[in-house]
C-alpha cells in the first residue's frame, strides 16, 4: 500500500465518490461492478483509486457476475464491495441469497433511482427499501444502511464494512439518485483516527468448524488458502458446511441466520431523532428525502405545531423501538407508493399517515408542512 | 504396498471420504473425470492449500462437495465469476472451475464468454453429458439436434454449442476435448493444463445413461462408452466444422489449441497497479 495515495483533509465530493472513498478508508480492497446510472461514479472512483492503494478493480460482464466475484474475493479475506442501481440490484438478488446462506461479508451499494424497470435512471427513487431485505428468495435478515448527506455517505462506510464482518452478512448500502450526484464538503480525518475504527474479521478457534457459531451466533470465517479445506454451499448445510437436506438442519440454520442479526438489532440500529421529545407528530424519513422533511418540520415548528423527524439510518433490521417509544402520530414520507409506512403502522399505537411521491424529485418543505398541517388539525 | 494402493491412499486425502457415497448415479461419467483430475493434480504436486475448486449447480456442480480442498458450490451458472473473484484477489492460488455444460454454457454462458475474453487464469473442467441430469433429463445447450429428452419429446429442434470452437474464438490459450473413454489422454491433458496460464478449457463428453442414454437407445453405461469408443476420432488439427457434435455422429477429440505467452488478466492488472502507483 502506498501511503501517498491515502487521503485526508477536506474534499468536495459527490455521494458516489464519498461512498467509494469511505469504502477505501474502511479497508475495502476489492471491487467488482457493472456500470449503471446513478451509481457509475462509484465504479469510476474505485477504478482510479483501488490500484493506487494496492487494491483490485474489475468491471464484470453484468451485475450477476459482479456480486459473484466479490463473494469469491471476500472468502480470501479482502473487504469487498460492488455498487449498482435499478435493474442491477434486481439482478444481484440471486447471489445476495448465496452470501446470506454461506455467510459472506459484503457491501453492496444501491443508488436508488425511479422505478420499476428502467424507470428514471438519473432521478431519485426510494422504491427498493423492501427489496433490500426481501429481494432474494427465502426468509432471511440482512443489514441495510442509508445516509442522508455526503459526509455521512463517507463515514457510514466504516459501519457498513464493520457490520458485514462482525455478523458475516451482506450489508446493503443505500444511496439515491439525489445523494449519488449531489456534491458537499467532506472531512476525511487523519489515517490513525479512522484506522482505529476498522473491526477485523474474527478468527476461528483451533478445531472450530467453519459454520460452528460462537456465543453470539456468528461463526468465525476461515479464509481460502490457509489449509482449512473450506466447503461452502448454498444448500442447507451443517456446521462443517456439508449439505444436510433435512427439516432439522433447515430449522437450525435458517433460525440462526435470522437471529444472529435480530438478537443484535439494538447494537446495529442508528437513527437521527430531531425535535421528537415533545412532538405530537413525527415524520419518519430517510435518505435524500429527509433533508426536505427536516426543513418542513422546522416550518411547522414556526407555526407552533409540535412536529419532529425520525430519520432511519438503519433501515434493516427495522428500528421498531424508536416507533414504539413515542406516543405521537406518524407521517411516513417516502418516494414510493408506501413501503416503510407498513412497518411504522405495525409498531405504532397511534395514527400513521402517508406522504408519498413516486420518485423523480423529493418533496418540498412546503409539501411536508402541508401534510403536517392536515394531520394535526 | 502396490502402486495402485499408494495412489488410492493419496487420492483419498484429496477426497472428503466421509461424504461418500456420492450423489451420482451408477454408471455416471463424472467420477471418471474427477478421478482423472485428482491424479493429474497429485502428479503435479500441487499443495492442497493452493488449490481451490469452484462448481456451479447440477450433477457436475456437486464435485466441489467431494474434493478435500477449499471448495465452493455456488449458484447456477455463477461458478466462473465467483472463481474470477478468488483468482483476482489471490493470484497465487490454482483456481479450477469444475462444472457441467448447462451450468457453464446456458445460464452461465455470458460469464464463460467474458472470462475467456479477459483471459482469466482459470482451468475450466466442463463435463458435457448432453443434458440437465439433476432435474431429470431436459435438453440443454449441448444436446445434439434430433436427440430425445424430456423437453424434446419429438426430437431436439435446437442446435448445440460447439464448445472448443467457442473457446478458441475467444482466444483461450488451451482448449481440448476428450470423452470419459479417454481416461489417460484426459489425465495428461489436465496435467498439462495445470501448468499453464490463462483461460484453459477442457470439455469432457460424459455419459448419462440414467436420463439421457435411456431415451436415446443407449440405456446402459456400457452402451454409451461403446458409442464414445467407436465414434471418437483424435484429430488435434480438426477444423471448426469437424468439432461440431451431431446426434450419434462422430466425436472429434484432441488438443485443439495450446499456445503460451498470452498474458492473463491477473498479469495485466499487475501493470495497472504499477502505473497507478507511479
Amino acid at each position: 500500500m502506498t501511503e501517498k495515495h491515502l487521503k485526508e483533509g477536506y474534499y468536495f465530493w459527490s455521494g458516489d465518490v464519498a461512498a467509494a472513498e469511505g469504502a477505501i478508508a474502511a479497508g475495502c480492497r476489492f471491487y467488482a461492478g457493472y456500470p449503471i446510472t446513478p451509481s457509475s461514479e462509484v465504479a469510476e472512483t474505485m477504478a482510479l483509486r483501488l490500484p493506487q492503494v494496492g487494491g483490485k478493480f474489475i468491471e464484470m460482464e453484468d451485475e450477476i457476475g459482479s456480486i459473484a466475484a466479490i463473494i469469491g474475493a471476500s472468502w480470501t479475506g479482502e473487504r469487498s464491495m460492488t455498487a449498482t442501481s435499478g435493474p442491477g440490484i434486481s439482478l444481484m438478488n440471486e447471489n445476495i441469497g448465496l452470501a446470506v446462506m454461506t455467510e459472506v461479508p459484503l457491501v453492496i451499494v444501491n443508488a436508488m433511482r425511479g422505478a420499476p424497470s428502467t424507470g428514471l435512471p438519473t432521478l431519485i427513487g426510494q422504491g427498493d427499501l423492501m427489496q433490500a431485505k426481501y429481494g432474494s428468495h427465502g426468509s432471511y435478515e440482512i443489514i441495510t444502511l442509508y445516509p442522508n448527506n455526503i459526509q455521512e455517505a463517507f463515514d457510514l462506510m466504516f459501519d457498513a464494512f464493520n457490520l458485514a464482518e462482525r455478523y458475516r452478512v451482506p450489508v446493503m448500502y443505500l444511496l439515491d439518485g439525489l445523494l449519488a450526484h449531489m456534491y458537499e464538503k467532506v472531512y476525511v480525518p487523519p489515517r490513525e483516527e479512522w484506522e482505529k475504527k476498522i473491526i477485523r474479521r474474527k478468527r476461528a478457534r483451533e478445531g472450530q468448524l467453519p459454520y460452528q457459531p460462537d456465543e453470539d451466533m456468528v461463526p468465525p470465517m476461515p479464509l481460502i488458502g490457509e489449509g482449512y479445506n473450506i466447503h461452502a454451499t448454498g444448500l442447507t448445510h451443517d456446521e462443517r458446511g456439508y449439505p444436510d437436506l433435512t427439516p432439522q438442519a433447515q430449522e437450525e440454520l435458517v433460525r440462526r441466520l435470522n437471529e444472529k442479526i435480530l438478537k443484535h438489532e439494538r447494537d446495529i440500529w442508528k437513527v437521527e431523532e430531531y425535535l421528537t421529545e415533545d412532538a405530537d407528530i413525527i415524520v419518519v424519513s430517510f435518505g435524500g428525502e429527509s433533508r426536505a422533511v427536516k426543513a418542513g418540520v422546522n416550518l411547522a415548528r414556526k407555526e407552533g405545531i409540535k412536529a419532529g423527524m425520525l430519520r432511519l439510518i438503519t433501515i434493516w433490521p427495522f428500528p421498531w423501538e424508536y416507533i414504539t417509544k413515542y406516543s405521537a402520530d406518524y407521517i411516513v414520507a417516502e418516494l414510493n407508493y408506501g413501503q416503510m409506512y407498513h412497518l411504522v403502522r405495525e409498531y405504532s399505537d397511534n395514527d400513521v399517515y402517508q406522504l408519498n411521491k413516486m420518485g423523480g424529485e423529493i418533496h418540498t418543505p412546503e409539501d411536508v408542512l402541508k401534510r403536517i398541517r392536515e394531520v394535526s388539525s | 504396498m502396490s502402486q495402485m494402493t499408494d495412489m488410492r491412499k493419496t487420492e483419498e486425502e484429496w477426497l472428503r471420504t466421509e461424504r461418500l457415497p456420492h450423489v451420482w448415479c451408477p454408471g455416471c461419467g463424472i467420477g471418471i473425470v474427477l478421478n482423472a483430475f485428482l491424479r493429474a493434480v497429485i502428479r503435479r504436486n500441487i499443495p492442497k492449500e493452493k488449490m481451490v475448486v469452484v462448481s456451479g449447480i447440477g450433477c457436475t456442480g456437486r464435485t466441489a462437495g467431494y474434493v478435500n480442498v477449499d471448495s465452493f458450490h455456488t449458484t447456477h451458472g455463477r461458478a466462473i465469476p465467483f472463481a474470477v473473484g478468488v483468482k483476482f484477489a489471490r493470484p497465487d492460488l490454482n483456481v479450477v472451475v469444475f462444472s457441467g455444460d448447462g451450468d457453464l454454457f446456458a445460464i452461465g454462458g455470458n460469464h464463460f464468454v467474458n472470462a475467456a475474453r479477459r483471459n482469466h487464469d482459470l482451468l475450466i473442467i466442463a463435463v458435457n453429458n448432453f443434458t440437465y441430469g439433476m432435474t431429470g433429463g431436459q435438453h440443454g445447450p449441448t444436446t445434439p439436434t434430433g436427440a430425445y429428452t424430456t423437453t424434446t419429446p419429438y426430437g431436439n429442434p435446437d442446435r448445440p454449442f460447439n464448445i472448443p470452437h467457442l473457446a478458441i474464438s475467444l482466444g483461450a490459450p488451451y482448449v481440448a476435448r476428450w470423452t470419459t473413454y479417454h481416461v489417460n489422454q484426459l489425465q495428461n491433458s489436465i496435467y498439462k493444463a495445470l501448468n499453464m496460464k490463462g483461460f484453459r478449457v477442457i470439455e469432457i463428453i460424459s455419459q448419462c445413461p440414467t436420463v439421457y442414454g435411456r431415451r436415446n437407445s443407449m440405456r446402459s453405461p456400457m452402451s454409451m462408452m461403446e458409442y464414445f469408443q467407436k465414434n471418437s476420432v483424435i484429430n488435434n488439427k480438426a477444423s471448426y466444422e469437424e468439432m461440431e457434435l451431431t446426434y450419434k455422429g462422430k466425436i472429434v477429440v484432441g488438443e485443439f489449441r495450446n499456445v503460451g505467452g498470452i498474458p492473463s488478466y491477473e498479469e495485466r492488472y499487475e501493470e495497472i497497479i504499477r502505473r497507478a502507483q507511479e
